[in-house]
């Protein structure tokens, strides 16, 4: 069969989406072994070998309960929200290079969903967009908590955004381009040491640009300890409080999807990408020494890539779920007190340091 | 492309009219957003990635959340709507009416150009392209900008401020 180039890039963006989705769905389950793990419990066992199926009886469940709508509520955007939070939470994944380029015969496939020039403002694009699934949810229920929960959400999101906006421009500062694939091509070393390979990766000429953004990743997320948007002890349960079945299932969803795109923004900014150490001395050793093509040899390199990324990535979804059974929750004024007089004037620090560092030539 | 720039146009204007007519200040303001996002489309026809990611970052991203943020907090809904006289609205038909008069009258005389293939810069509006050109020919209009913009920051810290012995939490 005859397959035109952008078909190929088509297939790319519905494995993108399917992938997305199935690490959300085992989000869910990773995030009560690992609760279980670290409180010591056995965690989910019941379903399936070791619980895998637990997420399958989960969906069951939910979409099985009763469709509710509280009295008063405005339907269309009772209905709209969830909806909302779910496609900003996919949409995002879209720029994300997962992987190089696999090469058969005349066909090149990268393994991205679409490659635009302005990547990351695409990214934080669709962030800034997701407090509108949660805005509109929790107004549409018609109710206090609820609402004070889309409250919480918002300023929340705004506040952070500065700081994460901020972090990032130093790294648009040393990389010059807004492109996410540029930025992974320029962490690439061929240097032959296996500690300048990793010395080039962004996190170790901006490790204070990384802790701001990782910090500013948990309270976009809304994952604990900055999860005040769904604050049980004061608020029952946030923007969600009125939500049952799917719908509810659908915003636990876009968190977790969340949490994956942010994982996976920072395993491309600060952590080289589907770049892996020694990857150009593999590359040269499968040729020379096992007589592969190039050709063949750098589709064994992007793939070791991509599953390096991944690597990256999945440590970075544990380190959520670590901080979330680790952490206690912030108060509310110290949440904003960090995020407007801490964060920020660091992040501005750090832009003036990246400037000075660039200026004399010691980063580049 | 021309099929793109229809639906996107028609969409635009339906949405916009959507802000204008809804009774519900919320619905307003979602229109709002949804006409933002047409814009974003036409400047991405336009060739001006940088401009339509800027645009939903700071106005649907940012500024509408700010204004969804008011108008929930404030509980407007159709039941709360105040009853105005009907010499504000006939002053309000006027006044819009009169704006759409000088803005067509403005219009009309626009020669549209045109765009010719042999000297049409396809990077116009990328971001390395937009920053040279801001920094080199505008430098001076655009650090005034910048400048206005602190000032109104400053201004509104000011506001905001807490007065001495005053508490808010």
């Amino acid at each position: 069969m005859d397959f035109p180039p952008l078909a190929w890039q088509g297939v790319v963006v519905l494995v993108v989406f399917g992938v997305s989705l199935l690490i959300a769905t085992y989000s869910t389950y990773a995030e009560r072994v690992i609760a279980a793990f670290l409180q010591d419990r056995v965690g989910p066992d019941r379903a399936g070998p070791f619980g895998l199926l637990q997420p399958l009886a989960d969906a069951v469940k939910l979409f099985t309960k009763e469709e509710f709508f509280p009295a008063g509520a405005n339907r269309a955007l009772f209905v709209f929200g969830p909806c909302l939070a779910m496609i900003t939470a996919l949409m995002s994944s879209a720029v994300i290079p997962f992987g190089n380029v696999l090469q058969f015969g005349e066909t090149a496939i990268h393994l991205q969903g679409i490659e635009i020039n302005v990547g990351m403002l695409y990214v934080f694009g669709m962030v800034s967009l997701g407090v509108y699934g949660i805005m509109i949810g929790g107004w549409a229920s018609n109710n206090k908590f609820s609402l004070l929960g889309a409250i919480r959400a918002a300023s929340q999101n705004i506040s952070y955004e500065i700081a994460m906006g901020l972090a990032l421009i130093a790294v648009l500062m040393m990389s010059g381009s807004l492109s996410l694939r540029e930025i992974t091509f320029q962490q690439a070393s061929d240097a032959p040491f296996v500690w300048q390979d990793i010395f080039n990766w962004n996190v170790m000429k901006q490790p204070l640009g990384f802790i701001i953004f990782i910090v500013c990743a948990f309270a976009e997320t809304n994952r604990t300890p900055f999860d005040l948007p769904e604050c049980e002890t004061e608020l029952i349960g946030g923007y969600h409080t009125e939500y049952s079945s799917m719908k509810m299932g659908l915003y636990l969803f876009a968190e977790y999807i969340n949490v994956f795109v942010a994982s996976a923004v920072m395993s491309v900014l600060y952590f080289g990408g589907f770049n892996f150490p020694f990857q150009a001395e593999l590359r040269n050793w499968l040729v020379s020494a096992q007589g592969l093509e190039l050709v063949t040899a750098s589709n064994i390199i992007t793939i070791l890539g991509l599953v390096g990324l991944f690597a990256k990535i999945f440590s970075f979804i544990f380190f959520f779920m670590w901080v979330r059974w680790t952490l206690p929750r912030f108060r509310y004024d110290q949440l904003m007190r960090l995020g407007w007089t801490i964060l920020i004037p660091l992040a501005i620090f750090n832009i003036l340091l990246t400037g000075g560092l660039i200026t004399f030539g010691i980063i580049k | 492309m021309s099929s793109l720039f229809l639906f996107l146009s028609f969409v635009a204007l339906l949405s916009a009219l959507g802000v204008v007519l809804a009774k519900n200040p919320v619905h307003s303001v979602l229109f709002l957003i949804l006409t933002f996002f047409t814009l974003s489309g036409h400047y991405l026809l336009l060739n001006a990635q940088f401009l339509a990611a800027v645009n939903i970052i700071v106005y649907a991203g940012a500024i509408m959340v700010l204004f969804l943020f008011v108008i929930m907090f404030l509980n407007l809904n159709e039941d709360t709507e105040p009853h105005k006289p009907a010499l504000a609205k006939f002053a309000a038909a006027i006044a819009g009416g009169s704006l759409l008069l000088i803005l067509v009258a403005a219009m009309r005389d626009i020669q549209p150009e045109g765009y010719n293939a042999t000297s049409f810069d396809s990077q116009i509006g990328m971001v390395d392209k937009l920053g040279l050109v801001l920094f080199q020919q505008y430098a001076l209009p655009f650090e005034l900008a910048s400048i206005l913009l602190l000032a109104a920051m400053v201004g509104s810290v000011m506001l905001g401020k807490r007065e001495t012995g005053e508490r808010n939490f």
